[in-house]
């Protein structure tokens, strides 16, 4: 399995070494592709580490999609109370917080079928937020905000990087550091490995779960207010484009690792930045429909995970609930 | 209050329903509108007049189909949520036959219908393959399929399928490919026959012959259908070959069996969300296929009421969706029924 995984990466690698100099022959400049790559990435990537955390705990949370449409809408009604992108950033942070707190104590506690409650969520957003766009704003699918909100990027010599995108990778090191060198971590990997042994130590399965819930839901909060608040600059019902799913496929592919999880979300991310950059390219995009554009992303979440992982192991009681006898 | 057992499904179902009902009417009141005319214009908008009742019917029809998607791949342990996809593929090939192959009356309905139902099972095939031989989950897969379904629809939509000077929908369907509309004064077609007698067949299959035993079998305890020789496999195709049959008729139901456009327009909006919205009606409809054609009353009844409610009250339509969602999340929880319970005993 770990040999398939490395053989995966060298693919990849290799890959995006032959298309660099192809898109430098059609005019694509290969450090706009990197920054709308590592835009794109991000989203992806701080979803998929609390993610990676949850499903080590033992918990389930495919209700991702939903959490980065309603924590977009609140990051940018939040940012607009305080007149700021990053007390959006933050209001988007706790409202994911909040989203995955409950999807985790209804888990925890109502012992709920993790994969319907998460489905009830994602269904539930389909109607909300566009419910919500109207109420907030009195103006259906869409909402532009002013400019001066957006979270400003930093110069960098590989382009222009969000701030957030730093703390992305933060979160990704931190969580490795958390799962591997502290007690905790292995209290939580313990949780979803050995819920009863746990128990009997005297130590609290449903608080360390109820923690990793709160912890992945506010990753992926933040991740949702990124969107519209350092990335598109405006806010549309459908902003989260499935990336929710693409990030549980980076949460597979990675094996539940955070690091992997990161670089799975970059190879995403590029993905959607050559689709992009493809999009807009003169001399390019007249000749590719931008229908088979837009696939790409998807597409290649279904290669992967169908080339490369197939099955894989999972903490023995993922998304099944803890019941003390 | 004790509650006969056969009928706690149906308590069960009904205290869910009743849960998104108060926690939609919280949403609504929390921004400055009242419950009580959204729910009046939501039930007048409904069962008001003979006219909406079988507008009510006509809504239904498709969310009956994708119920049906959904609650077969619960039955076999699966959770298929590509019924979306899978509609857009149906709507695709129903529109393509329908529109362009001239064919005698009768069997240019025929294979209009089977056209989109074919579609329908073929795009079910790529997540069934996927998840058969190379263990991917069936969640993510069908999530992707409907994203390429989406963008490759609109491609065959607009690229082959648009009417000339009308880039906005694809070639209407010719007389002989459509649906005897029941009634002038709705958009009911006889294809909800069509559709409840689909739900009668699945149910057949599942309760009346070996595959469908299997199927069930394989769904509720796998490590018994292994011993007994069941091969997952087989399993999986099936179910979302069944799945996607069913989605595929929906979506050639909305192309042929729906007036006054008898096309697919090429933003797919006579189809978007028909996928999704039928989980909540599985659910509610306990993946019954009977159950199904209860609930998909109730939803259609929501769909149709939501229409007066946005017109009356101002209270967008997608908010029935929300609720829809609610019911779902409802239903996920078992503590949740014994809480009730609990309470009521107290």
């Amino acid at each position: 399995m770990r040999g398939r995984r490395w053989l995966g990466w060298a693919a990849g690698v290799l890959l995006a070494a032959a298309v660099v100099p192809l898109l430098g022959r059609v005019g694509l400049s290969p450090v706009s592709l990197l920054e709308t790559g590592l835009l794109a990435m991000t989203p992806l990537a701080l979803a998929a580490v609390g993610e990676c955390l949850n499903e080590k705990a033992g918990l389930v949370n495919i209700g991702l999609e939903a959490i980065f449409l309603i924590t977009a809408t609140a990051g940018v009604w939040f940012a607009e109370l305080g007149r700021s992108g990053y007390v959006g950033l933050l209001g988007g942070m706790m409202a994911g917080a909040l989203l995955g707190l409950g999807l985790g104590a209804v888990s925890v506690y109502g012992r709920a079928d993790q994969i319907i409650a998460g489905i009830g969520l994602n269904v539930f957003a389909l109607g909300f937020v566009p419910f919500l766009l109207i109420s907030l704003w009195a103006f259906p699918g869409v909402h532009v905000f002013p400019n001066e909100l957006m979270v400003p990027r930093l110069r960098t010599p590989i382009g222009q990087v969000s701030p957030v995108t730093l703390g992305a990778v933060a979160a990704a090191v931190l969580a490795h550091l958390l799962l591997h060198r502290t007690v905790l971590g292995f209290r939580i990997r313990a949780a979803g490995e050995r819920p009863e042994a746990v128990d009997v130590a005297g130590l609290r399965v449903d608080r360390l779960r109820l923690l990793t819930a709160t912890v992945g839901g506010a990753l992926a909060g933040l991740g949702g207010a990124f969107l519209p608040l350092s990335w598109f600059g405006a806010l549309v019902k459908e902003i989260s484009a499935g990336r929710g799913f693409i990030a549980l496929a980076c949460v597979v592919f990675a094996g539940l690792e955070p690091l992997m999880a990161l670089g799975a979300a970059l190879l995403f991310g590029l993905a959607d930045g050559f689709a992009s950059a493809v999009a807009v390219t003169p001399g390019v995009k007249e000749r590719v429909p931008f229908y088979f554009v837009s696939m790409i992303p998807y597409a290649l979440t279904l290669a992967v995970v169908a080339a490369v992982i197939g099955r894989r192991r999972f903490p023995s009681t993922v998304g099944r609930p803890y019941v003390r006898k | 209050m004790r509650i006969p057992r056969g009928l706690r499904p149906l308590a069960e179902s009904l205290a869910a329903v009743f849960l998104g009902f108060m926690a939609g009417g919280v949403l609504v009141w929390a921004f400055g509108h009242s419950p009580l005319a959204v729910y009046r214009a939501l039930l007048v908008g409904a069962f008001g007049s003979r006219e909406d009742l079988l507008e009510t019917l006509a809504f239904a029809t498709p969310l009956l189909l994708t119920a049906l998607t959904f609650a077969v791949g619960v039955r076999a342990g699966l959770f298929n949520i590509g019924a979306e996809g899978q509609v857009y593929l149906g709507a695709v090939g129903a529109a393509f036959v329908a529109g362009s192959l001239p064919l005698p009356p009768g069997v240019h309905l025929l294979m209009a219908t089977l056209a989109g139902m074919t579609a329908g099972a073929l795009w079910a095939l790529v997540p069934a393959v996927l998840k058969a031989w190379r263990g991917v989950h069936e969640v993510i897969s069908t999530i992707m399929c409907n994203w390429i379904a989406l963008y490759l629809s609109m491609y065959l939509a607009i690229h082959f399928l648009a009417e000339p000077g009308r880039a906005e929908r694809t070639i209407p369907a010719l007389p002989t490919a459509r649906y005897p509309v029941l009634s002038e004064e709705s958009t009911l077609t006889a294809v909800l026959f069509v559709a409840v007698g689909f739900a009668l067949l699945v149910y057949a299959v599942l309760w009346g012959t070996r595959m469908g035993y299997e199927l069930r079998l394989a769904g509720e305890n796998p490590d018994a259908a292994r011993y007994a020789g069941v091969r997952p496999e087989r399993v999986v195709v099936l179910s979302l070959a069944i799945g996607g049959t069913a989605a595929g008729l929906a979506g050639a139901s909305q192309v042929i069996g729906r007036p006054p456009a008898w096309s697919l327009y090429a933003t797919l909006g006579n189809v978007a969300t028909l996928g999704f919205d039928g989980i909540g009606v599985a659910l509610v409809g306990r993946n019954h296929p009977l159950g199904a054609v209860l609930a998909a009353i109730l939803f259609g009844a929501l769909t149709q009421g939501g229409r007066l409610m946005e017109y009356e009250v101002g209270v967008l339509s997608e908010l029935v969706r929300a609720l829809n969602g609610i019911v779902v999340f409802a239903m996920a929880v078992p503590e949740l029924w014994n809480l009730v319970r609990g309470r009521l005993i107290r």
